[in-house]
């Protein structure tokens, strides 16, 4: 099937597990095997990967780095709630039909000025009522631009939860065909079907339909090990004497009774905090004049407060014997 | 289609994940693109494909683990016995064909078939019986270690997703102290999902009135030519709940229910503050929120608990010290039996509360028959309430509190 034809264009970033892995690396973005391993599927297996876990873990970060590796573009669809069709696969541009129309009127009166009828008119028109509504007055929006993409894409869309059921229900058709219907042209099919990631931070539930044309994939928060090599590669100037205190603090700060636990987002803005303040180790003052970049709510704070000295102890233990 | 991966879809199913005929051709698709030999590799793909969400793909990895191991092997450690492997070749030869054996003697016996923990014996007794060896007693330890596995992979999760079934149906009276975890799951369930239904904002088109200033706005680049035309939406805000629950001996068996309920609606409404007595009342918002439940539990009823009821002394409290809690946007929920041990109901008050709320909803854990019988006032009070329902199950409760939400506001 098409599967043979595009066999021989498969980028070199997605022949292998190994290989998409390797490739997001060089793009700075440390994948686990779970990551690597839906990218690779949602390739051959040519269906779009719904991204879910809590803020801040890396989804929309995936999407960029992933068109970043393979060289794609990266088309993005923001979803809101009230999002529709004309903002999110194609608008028909009134305005330039508008003009075209005004400019364009000599030409029609001189096209039908030879007829006698009313009815001769309709007949000489006719042949060009697909005119106006032609490819050319389309405004493609992500959705469509996506599809049209010749060299390949990576479709972005974040925060699928935020929309309505209804414009749910139109995704469908995107992600399981890859292509769009436009009434007064017909089906628009992708020339290279897109990479597709949706996020969702589980606000509310999505639909059965929805789920079932999607990969899955829960991205958690990061174990240390993970932790200390995303840190490294996205705040490469750290020392590794304060990286190791950092981890440790931070995957005990998740232990405790928090509301929103720091994710990845929180301790990259952290380290570079830290980078700024030219510190080279942890103690509990540091900490507590920058827990604000870690978290964010007031109420966390108040709760973590108490425990700070204890984990800022721990830590420095900890990292002293690794 | 490959028989094994037939199988892992039937296990699946069976545990309660839902995975549909597209999804098994995904992972038939998958095992052509990714081949048998790597475990690990196709324990994450198939997570992938099969699992539609992180709950499923829990119990996937688990159904995963126990599925793709050796019949006889009791757990699966294959990993970290790997580099002894190369001397037990021939071991593992003989061991392979009697554990084919034991696999051909499981199909024709129809284990897969096994429902409940009682049938363990009756599956090894046909396994001993197709295999023509009845009598050889280390043959039987391993049939019966093959119908215990399958058990566990096809029956238990059945025999577990009936239960919690069962339970939310059972009248809260007659439940008993070994349902409670089970039905703690059951609860949180509900709450994610009244959680799921009615967190969001939701906007609704008001009939179909034309926002005029929007639709020109709108249309601002055509010269106010209206192509696109929009309609007035109106936002409906999120419910707000005052709930009181009545925790005294009365109710004593039902206690536990009620605010296990209360503490599923503090993760589901934002708004609520909630209200326990015996016969003072105490606000119990704060111990609902921030406590794991056992110790919310415990703390409010040693505060407020055991005591004689007295509803006229907790409409006072409620009506002195938190009159300004409840307005015209309130739902008042009441949890209780409405008996009051003969003291004075305070219709007075109550009457009062109920004007100034949108609407009060009594739930009484007591059949209707008996409302009024003896010192109840369920009869007094019902006047004044939108709706006095009885509520026996946890199913009873997710649906009032449903429609509860989708009025209010």
């Amino acid at each position: 099937m098409a599967t043979e034809n595009t066999e021989a264009a498969i980028p070199a970033g997605l022949a292998s597990i190994e290989a998409v892995g390797d490739a997001l690396r060089g793009a700075n973005y440390i994948p686990t095997r779970a990551v690597a391993t839906s990218v690779y599927l949602a390739h051959h297996l040519r269906k779009p990967v719904l991204i879910e876990g809590p803020a801040g873990v890396g989804k929309t970060e995936l999407a960029v780095s992933a068109a970043k590796a393979l060289g794609f573009e990266l088309l993005r669809l923001q979803c809101y709630e009230g999002l529709d069709e004309s903002k999110a696969i194609y608008e028909w541009q009134y305005g330039k039909q508008l003009l075209y129309t005004q400019v364009l009127k000599d030409r029609i009166d001189a096209l039908i000025g030879g007829t006698s009828t009313l009815e001769a008119s309709m007949q000489r028109l006719d042949g060009f009522d697909d005119l106006f509504f032609s490819r050319r007055f389309l405004e493609p929006r992500p959705l469509l631009r996506s599809l049209e993409q010749s060299s390949g894409s990576v479709l972005l869309i974040d925060e699928v939860d935020k929309t309505e059921d209804a414009f749910e229900a139109l995704l469908l058709e995107v992600l399981a065909d890859y292509q769009v219907t436009v009434p007064e042209i017909g089906t628009i099919q992708a020339q290279v079907p897109p990479l597709v990631l949706l996020t969702s931070n589980n606000t509310r539930e999505l639909s059965d339909a929805l789920k079932r044309r999607c990969l899955h994939l829960h991205i958690g928060y990061p174990d240390a090990a993970l932790e200390r090599q995303v840190l490294h590669a996205r705040v490469p100037n750290i020392g590794p004497r304060l990286l190791s205190q950092m981890v440790a603090f931070i995957q005990s700060l998740r232990e405790q009774n928090l509301r929103k636990p720091p994710s990845m987002a929180e301790s990259v803005d952290w380290a570079r905090t830290l980078i700024l303040l030219h510190a080279n180790e942890l103690s509990e003052d540091l900490v507590q004049d920058t827990l604000a970049v870690l978290i964010k709510r007031e109420s966390d704070i108040t709760e973590a407060q108490p425990q700070l000295a204890k984990l800022v102890k721990n830590a420095l233990a900890a990292a002293a014997d690794s | 289609m490959d028989s094994a991966i037939n199988g892992f879809v039937r296990a699946l199913r069976a545990a309660g994940v839902a995975v549909s005929t597209v999804e098994t051709l995904d992972a038939a698709r998958t095992v052509a693109l990714l081949g048998w030999h790597d475990r690990a590799v196709l324990r994450e793909a198939f997570g992938t494909v099969l699992a539609k969400s992180e709950d499923d793909r829990i119990l996937h990895d688990q159904i995963f683990d126990s599925y793709f191991s050796l019949p006889t092997q009791t757990a699966p450690k294959e990993e970290a016995d790997q580099p002894a492997a190369a001397d037990a070749t021939e071991a593992d030869e003989e061991n392979l064909d009697e554990q084919l054996e034991l696999e051909r003697a499981a199909q024709a016996a129809g284990v897969d078939e096994i429902r409940w923990s009682t049938q363990v014996a009756y599956f090894t007794g046909r396994m001993m019986k197709a295999m023509g060896r009845e009598g050889d007693s280390e043959l039987q330890r391993k049939a019966r270690d093959v119908v215990r596995r399958r058990f566990e992979l096809y029956g238990a999760p059945a025999t577990e997703a009936f239960m919690s079934e069962v339970l939310v149906q059972r009248p809260i009276g007659r439940l008993v102290p070994s349902d409670y975890e089970r039905l703690k799951a059951a609860i949180a369930r509900m709450a994610r999902r009244l959680a799921q239904r009615h967190s969001r904002r939701r906007r609704v088109h008001q009939g179909e009135r034309l926002d005029l200033r929007a639709t020109l706005r709108a249309n601002a680049g055509h010269d106010h030519v209206p192509f696109k035309l929009r309609w007035r939406q109106r936002r409906r805000d999120k419910p707000r709940i005052v709930a009181v629950c009545d925790v005294s001996g009365s109710v004593a068996a039902q206690v536990r229910f009620l605010l296990l309920f209360l503490y599923a609606l503090h993760g589901t409404v934002l708004d609520l503050r909630s209200f326990a007595f015996s016969h003072r009342l105490a606000d119990v918002s704060d111990p609902m929120q921030l406590l794991p439940f056992d110790d919310a539990r415990e703390k409010i009823l040693s505060e407020v608990g055991g005591g004689s009821t007295d509803y006229g002394q907790a409409w006072a409290d409620l009506h002195h010290e938190h009159l300004s809690s409840i307005d015209r946007h309130t739902t008042l929920l009441v949890l209780g039996d409405g008996r009051s041990n003969y003291g004075n109901p305070r219709l007075d008050l109550f009457s009062d509360l109920a004007e100034r709320a949108a609407r009060v909803i009594w739930l009484c854990p007591e059949r209707p028959g008996s409302w009024g019988s003896g010192d109840s006032c369920m009869l007094e009070y019902r006047p004044w309430c939108t709706s006095a329902l009885h509520c026996t199950s946890v199913e009873d409760f997710e649906r009032v509190i449903d429609d509860v939400l989708r009025v209010a506001g």
